[in-house]
């Protein structure tokens, strides 16, 4: 058996000690199997004008058109099936949680080890300005950024990078302190290896289990945000119809009753956030061995 | 001493005139400022008046003193909806969402601190299990989804609390607010109820993080070696000294309550500059939304510094630190 198998299993076993953990992993995991294949598990295409019928508009859950199709969870105001809109909807909140996690990710651990790397002047402004972002609450960089510059895909992808860089610098700043100290650390400088090289083959390898950890946690807190935004209609535009813009959609019809527009989003959305939150907060007792 | 704080009111300076800048490029260098800054209604005749008066026809760096030096006299620029001064609206709503804000924050104390510390004090009950998976539900729960579910269910299907919009306003000690009379207090309940609700989360698990370090400590260990009951071990000596943490924390939390409240304030339409500025965003009312950010900035920036200030009256080590800096 290999030592990353090996590994695999060690950590296996750390993790399902919390059968919370291991259920909420299932279910983020059935989650994403869902958003990537969504074309092919919806019922409908919900964004295909042909099958779509205004004549279905606003149909409670349970309820069949005269086709005998079967709207499982409803209605929208449109005629579209709620489940598929759903489906789709958690493609593009996933997405773009996902995307704008990985990017703030990299530029993240980028800035944190370089800045623990060369320490001096260079630390202390990427370590200022980090502490500065952070003084501000995460909506309110959002919608500095956004009110400022408009929204659009590409700019609330942006926005939600921004938000999330400084979380990511500061947990691989902190990481990468400790590790610069070690003895391979320097062995690797006697050897004559580039900076680069050692930052990002010797020391980033080392410090991504505390930041897989704020990975996690920040993923879930970006695709909360992103419908928050969308929901205020300064995020997605109604072409990318994420979980935040169908719940708004819904916000519409609330006093009318049609209940299932809104909530059943909502619930999608909060077993999301819920799931990966879980996950994430089970991940940080692991690494942190002061709890153990 | 002196010198720390006066490096931090340098620094909180040094941001703000970044925020300016950054705002002042949002807006005109972005788009087209002419467009941004001026009536989309207004003929040929009065844009142009409008772009010599605007010093639109000036260089950038120009631009951006002439802007600069209004803002410090108080000058954001009118409103393109509602003719009249941007500050004058913003600083017209304020009070709305204050209001909402430390209600909201009333809320969650009350019901977070009593939860928190019997999660840390007991931390292995069921109970305890219960608060602490709770939590996590409450964060991850999406603040505007749980409004839109508290107007269904307790304004549309129940009918009990009103949906939308400010209550009657009362005045008590010369101070005018909603909060003084019946009606203004079953308007602001809802709002304030899911405004809390992110915040109690994370209140329960502050005061629990906190009991459960207390309970270690030597003087509670003598407490109960002394025969104290445990009543008066959790309201006097862990109470207390939990309050410190807390007490600073909230600081910083009642800002975010106002930035989380523009979301709040566009569900429940509470007259707020939360609901303002997304209103404004809508109508592309540019005075308005740098006026707002330019306020909002401000205000946070001195809000940070006066809990850095506090803190270093609280906590000698920070002192210290900054001396030596």
């Amino acid at each position: 058996m290999s030592s990353r198998d090996q590994n695999f299993k060690n950590f296996w076993r750390d993790f399902s000690v919390n059968k919370i953990a291991v259920i909420a992993l299932f279910i983020f995991l059935s989650i994403l199997f869902v958003a990537i294949f969504a074309p092919l598990v919806s019922p409908t295409d919900p964004y295909d004008l042909n099958s779509v019928s205004i004549m279905n508009s606003r149909m409670p859950p349970m309820s069949e058109d005269f086709a005998g199709n079967l709207y499982v969870l409803g209605t929208d105001g449109a005629g579209r099936d709620m489940l598929s809109a759903i489906f789709y909807g958690l493609r593009v909140s996933l997405g773009v949680g996902v995307l704008s996690g990985v990017f703030a990710l990299i530029i993240g651990s980028i800035f944190g080890i370089s800045a623990a790397f060369f320490k001096g002047k260079y630390e202390t402004i990427i370590m200022r300005i980090v502490d500065i972002q952070l003084s501000f609450p995460s909506i309110l960089v959002a919608l500095i950024i956004l009110a400022a510059f408009g929204k659009g895909v590409e700019k609330t992808i942006i926005a939600l990078i921004l938000v999330q860089w400084a979380y990511y610098a500061r947990t691989a700043r902190a990481s990468a302190l400790v590790e610069i100290n070690k003895e391979y650390i320097d062995s690797a400088r006697c050897l004559a290896f580039s900076n680069t090289r050692i930052m990002f083959k010797h020391i980033l390898p080392n410090c991504l289990a505390p930041l897989i950890v704020v990975g996690t946690l920040q993923t879930a807190h970006a695709i909360s945000l992103e419908a928050t935004l969308s929901f205020l209609g300064l995020g997605l535009p109604i072409t990318e119809p994420s979980l935040g813009l169908l719940i708004g959609n819904g916000f519409e019809y609330m006093y009318s009753g049609d209940f299932w527009i809104s909530i059943f989003p909502g619930i999608a959305l909060l077993i999301t956030v819920a799931s990966i939150n879980l996950v994430g907060d089970h991940l940080r007792d692991m690494f942190n061995p002061r709890l153990q | 001493m002196l010198e720390y704080i006066l490096k931090r009111f340098g620094q909180s300076f040094l941001v703000l005139f970044i925020m300016s800048i950054l705002v002042f490029a949002g807006v005109n260098l972005v788009g087209d400022p002419v467009e941004m800054l001026i009536n989309p209604e207004a003929d040929q005749a009065e844009v142009e008046r409008v772009i010599r008066e605007l010093g639109l026809d000036k260089p950038v760096s120009e631009q951006y003193w002439y802007f600069l030096t209004n803002a410090l006299k108080g000058d954001l620029g009118s409103s393109f909806i509602y003719n009249e001064p941007a500050l004058k609206l913003i600083l017209q709503r304020m009070p709305a969402t204050l209001e909402l804000a430390l209600f909201s924050l009333f809320i969650s104390l009350i019901i977070a601190i009593p939860l928190g510390i019997y999660a840390g004090y007991k931390p292995n009950s069921k109970a305890s299990k219960t608060i602490m998976a709770g939590s996590i539900l409450g964060f991850s729960m999406p603040t505007f989804w749980v409004g839109i579910i508290f107007i269904m269910f307790f304004a549309v299907y129940l009918g009990w609390l009103p949906s939308t919009g400010r209550g009657e306003i009362g005045s008590f000690l010369g101070i005018e607010s909603s909060l003084f009379t019946l009606n203004g207090l079953s308007h602001v309940f809802l709002p304030a109820l899911n405004l809390a609700l992110f915040k109690i989360s994370s209140v329960i698990r502050l005061t629990r993080a906190g009991t459960r370090e207390i309970i270690l400590q030597d003087y509670i260990t003598f407490a109960r070696a002394k025969g104290l009951s445990e009543k008066r071990i959790v309201l006097v000596h862990i109470l207390k000294n939990i309050l410190i943490p807390i007490v600073t924390v909230i600081g910083l939390e009642f800002g975010s309550l106002i930035a989380f409240s523009t979301v709040t304030e566009t569900v429940f339409a509470w007259p707020g500059m939360g609901k303002l500025i997304i209103d404004s965003i809508y109508n592309l009312d540019r005075p308005v939304i740098v006026a707002y950010l330019m306020i909002i900035v401000t205000f946070f920036v001195f809000l940070n510094l006066a809990v850095d200030i506090l803190y270093t009256f609280l906590d000698p080590r920070v002192r210290l630190k900054g001396m030596n800096q």
